[in-house]
């Protein structure tokens, strides 16, 4: 566990989000498509103002055209404006849910490492149960008991989440509050929050963010499957797992019904997932720390 | 080991306390009265009395606390109660559906040994050339394509435009090599690093440059010395990795139409059946927490080096 977390352990100098981006060109192009699909999420409903709900049986089915950039779908709703919009759905549930992860773990994963004994021990015991069920399961169990959506779904994605991020702040604060310069800033007399704040946060920025954009792309291929097993999203909203089960009877009939949701959810995940393998690279931080096989890709 | 096997055995309890107390929780907090959805799952009209009396033979009218104990108590018989709409137990649907999974899971496990074992011994033995870069590139797409929708692709190309390969249903040969494409090719992207990894890794050991000295063909060395060492931790990541394994056969069993335990889930909730998704969720839980444990206790029986103590020469 030490080797592995020296990689990250840098006593001062904060995270900068040009540092990590200049000598890697995967994190770049990561980035550049992240921020396009985002980009057209959020202004392509204002060039082109297709109702992404506005049934039209009689434009179903129809092939590319000025007004209908990616054709139209079987009921005949624009397929780019459907797109655009489950983008919005689909990176909003992510994002949100990241931001809950993230908002439990890091707390809980500080409180641990800094304060150990007691309330370390329990909480682990906590992440440990917790860890031990696999995201797919809980997902099924919400969305099981209490009802097929969207916020039953993201639900379970947060409940089942928090623990990378509490394991991974905490084994950084356990290795670090034993740091000549926390002992310093002690002597200073800072208090535990300016120590916390000023002098361990830093280090926790960048390892967070390698997991985090790991987390982005996993979340999504899981809202997206379930989804399209219907148990997330349900139609017509237009979420792309949801669109693919949707249209599934008239792919043979039109393969761009099919062809479209799929590659967007595949250009989201593996932007992420370059954004998260640029960032490690440059920690130069082995897999170990973010769990099973992360590093070996 | 005694230790291990000890600190281990409480966690287990803990996780299984939790899986159940969380499984309990959810279906109390459902939204339907179990009562009247297995009363109206009969014909009869439904009396005043019948639902009281059921209520009563349940043990509804008892304080949370209590049911929960007399749950645990029926959980440790093996008696998952019975589904609300086909009256079977529970225990004896998931019996008749395990084995269909089980069949799609060894198919998927099959393409990806046959994909990730031949992908990352090349990828090992040709660093940084052409067959490593391939193999990234190929991981890198695995881990971020949808399984759905590699099984809507391979769909469309083969049972489709080709039509040389069954679209759905379970029965013949035919029928099962879409399923286990589907479900192996996510899993080979995956594998074939972990394996290029590990090769790489016992390819710089000490007894590979003797086994290369004693004049070993090279194709020797690399899939027989340097495999075994390699395996280890693929093995390991395979046995920990269950819990998406069933995650992707639910998906791939919905995608084909596969009669397994992820369509008798899935239907389960879009049909209200409690007892079957409470079944499916406590099922599955504890085959992903006991094959974790099992892959923990045994990892140092695999390696002769792991059982060795440090410095002791075999």
């Amino acid at each position: 566990m030490k080797s592995a977390l020296s990689g990250l352990l840098r006593p001062y100098g904060g995270w900068s989000l040009r540092s990590s981006m200049r000598f890697n060109p995967l994190t770049a192009i990561g980035a550049s498509v992240l921020t396009l699909i985002v980009l057209l999420a959020f202004i392509g409903p204002l060039l082109l103002q297709n109702d992404p709900l506005t049934v039209n049986m009689s434009e179903r089915l129809l092939q590319p055209s000025w007004q209908y950039p990616l054709g139209t779908d079987h009921l005949g709703r624009c397929m780019f404006s459907r797109l655009a919009a489950g983008a919005r759905t689909t990176l909003g549930i992510a994002a949100l849910a990241l931001a809950a992860v993230t908002l439990i773990g890091i707390p809980i994963g500080l409180l641990s490492g800094y304060r150990r004994g007691r309330i370390d021990a329990i909480l682990m015991r906590i992440v440990d149960a917790v860890g031990a069920f696999p995201d797919f399961i809980m997902a099924i169990a919400f969305t099981g008991f209490l009802g097929p959506s969207l916020t039953n779904l993201m639900l379970s994605i947060i409940l089942v989440n928090w623990i990378g991020y509490a394991r991974v702040v905490r084994g950084i604060v356990l290795a670090e509050r034993e740091k000549e310069y926390v002992l310093a800033a002690r002597a200073a007399g800072c208090s535990s929050g300016t120590i916390i704040w000023r002098h361990l946060q830093p280090n926790i920025i960048s390892p967070v963010i390698v997991l985090a954009a790991l987390d982005i792309g996993k979340m999504i291929l899981i809202i997206a499957s379930l989804s399209y097993v219907g148990l997330g999203a349900q139609p017509p909203s237009p979420e792309w797992g949801a669109m693919l089960n949707d249209g599934r009877p008239y792919f043979q009939a039109n393969p761009s019904l099919m062809i479209y949701p799929g590659l967007a959810i595949m250009l989201v995940v593996i932007s992420c997932n370059l954004i998260s393998e640029g960032v490690r690279d440059r920690l130069d931080v082995k897999g170990t720390v973010f769990g099973k096989g992360g590093g070996a890709r | 080991m005694l230790q291990i096997i000890k600190k281990r055995a409480l966690q287990l309890i803990i996780v299984l306390f939790f899986l159940s107390l969380l499984t309990f929780v959810l279906m109390k907090l459902a939204p339907g009265d179990p009562v009247l959805l297995m009363l109206e799952a009969d014909t009869f009209a439904v009396t005043q009395e019948d639902e009281d009396a059921l209520r009563k033979e349940l043990g509804f009218d008892k304080p949370v606390i209590v049911q929960y104990g007399m749950w645990l108590l029926q959980l440790l018989k093996f008696d998952l109660g019975y589904s609300y709409l086909k009256g079977k137990p529970v225990l004896e649907e998931i019996m008749y559906r395990l084995p269909a999974t089980l069949q799609l899971t060894a198919g998927g496990l099959f393409v990806m040994v046959l994909i990730a074992v031949p992908l990352g011994t090349l990828s090992a033995r040709y660093r940084g050339k052409l067959p490593d870069h391939f193999s990234r590139i190929f991981a890198l797409t695995g881990a971020s394509v949808p399984l759905f929708w590699m099984g809507l692709l391979l769909i469309y190309l083969f049972a489709y435009k080709l039509q040389w390969l069954p679209m759905m249903g379970k029965g013949t040969i035919t029928q099962m090599i879409l399923p286990s494409l589907t479900l192996g090719l996510g899993m080979a992207a995956e594998y074939s690093r972990l394996l290029r990894a590990g090769l790489l890794e016992s390819l710089s050991e000490q007894y590979i440059r003797a086994a290369r000295a004693r004049g070993i063909a090279e194709w020797r060395v690399l899939s027989l010395h340097a495999m075994r060492a390699a395996l280890l931790p693929v093995i390991t990541v395979c046995g920990m990795s269950i819990g998406s394994l069933l995650a992707g056969s639910v998906v791939t069993e919905t995608l084909f139409s596969w009669p397994g335990l992820g369509t008798m889930a899935v239907s389960a909730i879009f049909e209200r059946d409690y007892p079957i998704i409470q079944g499916f969720v406590l099922l599955t839980g504890l085959l992903v927490v006991g094959v974790n444990l099992l892959v923990d206790l045994s990892y140092g029986l695999l390696d002769p080096r792991i059982r060795k103590p440090k410095g002791e020469l075999s």
